[in-house]
């Protein structure tokens, strides 16, 4: 093993502690009686934070852009939901949850991983939007909690959940990133046939890359069904969870451990300022911001950091 | 019988947009290697620049393509410079993923500034003759949609004269085929791009303006047309306008089919299904050429 890769591990570990020192920091958030409004916030922040990790997982390691993420969100939630609402304990639904995204996921990744990149977008783009109009068909009203689990609901419950969540997702992105695993697949977005060439296992690590991937999105849809009173099924299909997802990758960083995290704290924060700011035209302005991000700046705050690093000298 | 030989006229009928929408991103596609997911959008815009000739200067939705296209085009080209010329100059496969994340962005900004522009609502351009029908038999004929099928046709019958008629028609087709050879006996490929790009808007635009006169344009038809005309380019390939056409019939008539069987809360599957299936039977023969 190199160097540099032994480098690269040590920063990728720091950061991964440092960062789960912040989450171990927020575990203490719900002693101190906060406001509900900033135990809600917080919690947008951490089941953000997991869904952008998964979504990093296929795309920023793997290299393989899932325009149809919101589909695992919405099938984990839907499935959650659901086993929950009829009885089954919380844990157990989520799981269910989640092994029911990876299958949908495998069924598009078998079909379309045998081919470049771009099938794998236009398979996930479609499942996400087939499953949302479908779902949006045939269960058009909206899904409420019985008045009795509305009753007993515990906000610190959720918040503690999606704290476990955001620590999961950070662990295992973390762990990846370190391992042979995560280098094969770093070598297969960089490039596939040199990659094959040197004898990685290309079909085989996309796969695991997307398993894991829609396994925590399919969470993180879980997490979405548990805390939500009432929602439209159809609701966590949508496109904006795969673009939120996407946005908070890139403003924080691709395919880096924390870039995500980062993303996903400023994207939040962001949203809510310009949300109440410019209630109509705040998604215009998100739009425009990624795709300035994809052409001007693609490492997003990472990169842009160690930009400046570079400017300033070598401080650090 | 008669009620599914009517689904199936139907079917028939949107799949002829289906292959306008198709041919626009295929032509994109295949020349420049640039996926764009925005082009439902562009096919939005199109509808709304239709709704507005006809509500704001009563124009007449059919003759109004007049001022669409070259309006489209005019988008295209802007669209162009403005951000898709960037993206080509990556090689092949950031330049694929870059112009699926672009235009992903591009998509949600187009959706929010509809949605600005001219509300969330549904919006159809009513006229004279909308409620006009052929009665063949028991069966009845939009007369509208018909008018929708022959002139999508007509469009795309139109490019593949332009793409083996035309100077620069002819050095889209070798900059599709080989841009490295093509660059070599001095095709200025840059202006290939640009014009490929321009016309692909361009027939987007006039999908729009035809599903908005047959059907209706909404802020969110955006990726509700790009899937389709995904799929159709994944079912025909990429080459053959006629072919996409064809693809575009195909699965308007599947979906109808579809819809026929399981009830049309399930009409969306068959495009999916459709998706897995060629690839896990055809990988190779479909998308490629």
């Amino acid at each position: 093993m190199s160097a540099r890769v032994t480098e690269e591990r040590q920063h990728e570990r720091r950061w991964a502690l440092a960062i789960l020192a912040a989450l171990g920091l927020l575990a203490l958030l719900p002693l101190a009686r906060p406001r509900e409004d900033l135990l809600n916030f917080v919690f947008l922040i951490l089941l953000s934070i997991t869904l952008a990790e998964s979504w990093n997982v296929v795309a920023g390691y793997a290299g393989q852009v899932n325009l149809g993420h919101a589909a695992f969100f919405g099938l984990g939630a839907l499935i959650t939901r659901a086993l929950w609402i009829g009885g089954t304990p919380v844990p157990l639904a989520m799981a269910a949850g989640a092994a029911t995204a990876m299958v949908f996921a495998l069924i598009i990744g078998v079909a379309a991983f045998r081919l470049r990149g771009a099938y794998f977008a236009i398979g996930t783009l479609a499942l996400g939007e087939i499953l949302r109009t479908t779902v949006g068909n045939v269960l058009p009203e909206i899904s409420t909690l019985p008045a009795a689990t509305i009753a007993s609901y515990q906000l610190t419950l959720r918040y503690y959940l999606a704290l476990v969540l955001a620590a999961i997702s950070v662990i295992a992105v973390a762990a990846l990133a370190t391992s042979r695993l995560g280098l094969g697949m770093r070598a297969i977005r960089e490039d596939e046939e040199a990659a094959e060439a040197s004898g990685v296992g290309a079909l085989s690590l996309k796969l695991t890359a997307l398993a894991l991937s829609t396994a925590l999105a399919g969470l993180a849809g879980g997490l979405f069904a548990y805390y939500h009173i009432s929602y439209y099924p159809a609701h966590p299909f949508g496109p904006q969870w795969t673009f939120d997802a996407l946005l908070m990758t890139f403003i924080g960083g691709v395919g880096t451990l924390q870039g995500p995290v980062l993303g996903a704290a400023l994207y939040v924060v962001l949203k809510e300022y310009l949300a109440l700011r410019w209630v109509d035209i705040h998604l215009l302005i998100f739009g425009a911001l990624f795709v300035a991000i994809v052409l001007l700046l693609p490492g997003g705050l990472v990169q842009a950091a160690e930009r400046a690093r570079g400017m300033f000298g070598r401080r650090a | 019988m008669t009620v599914l030989a009517q689904q199936l006229i139907l079917g028939v009928l949107i799949g002829g947009l289906y292959g306008l929408a198709a041919a626009g991103l295929s032509l994109v596609f295949g020349v420049m290697r640039v996926l764009n997911v925005a082009h439902g959008e562009l096919i939005m815009l199109g509808g709304y620049g239709a709704f507005w000739l006809a509500s704001l200067l009563g124009i007449d939705p059919f003759a109004s393509l007049v001022l669409v296209i070259p309006g489209s085009l005019l988008l295209g080209a802007v669209l162009y410079w403005g951000l898709f010329a960037f993206v080509v100059r990556a090689h092949e496969e950031t330049r694929v993923k870059n112009s699926l994340l672009i235009g992903f962005g591009l998509a949600l900004a187009l959706h929010a500034l509809a949605v600005r522009l001219w509300t969330a609502d549904e919006r159809s351009i009513p006229t004279s003759y909308s409620g006009a029908v052929l009665a063949v038999g028991d069966l009845a004929i939009p007369l509208v949609r018909l008018a929708t099928l022959v002139l999508a046709l007509l469009l795309i019958g139109a490019l593949q004269l332009l793409l083996s008629r035309w100077r620069w028609g002819k050095a889209i087709r070798a900059t599709a085929e080989d841009w490295q050879a093509a660059l070599l006996t001095g095709i200025d490929i840059r202006r290939a791009y640009l014009l490929a790009f321009a016309l692909g808007t361009a027939l987007a635009g006039a999908a729009g303006a035809l599903i908005t006169v047959a059907y209706s344009v909404s802020p969110s038809i955006g990726l509700e047309w790009t899937l389709k005309a995904l799929i159709v380019v994944v079912l025909a390939g990429l080459g053959s306008m006629i072919g996409t056409f064809v693809g575009g019939l195909v699965l308007g008539v599947a979906e109808a089919a579809s819809a026929a069987t399981f009830g049309g809360p399930y009409r969306e599957i068959v495009g999916l299904v459709i998706f897995v299936v060629v690839l896990t039977v055809r990988p190779r023969g479909l998308f490629g050429r």
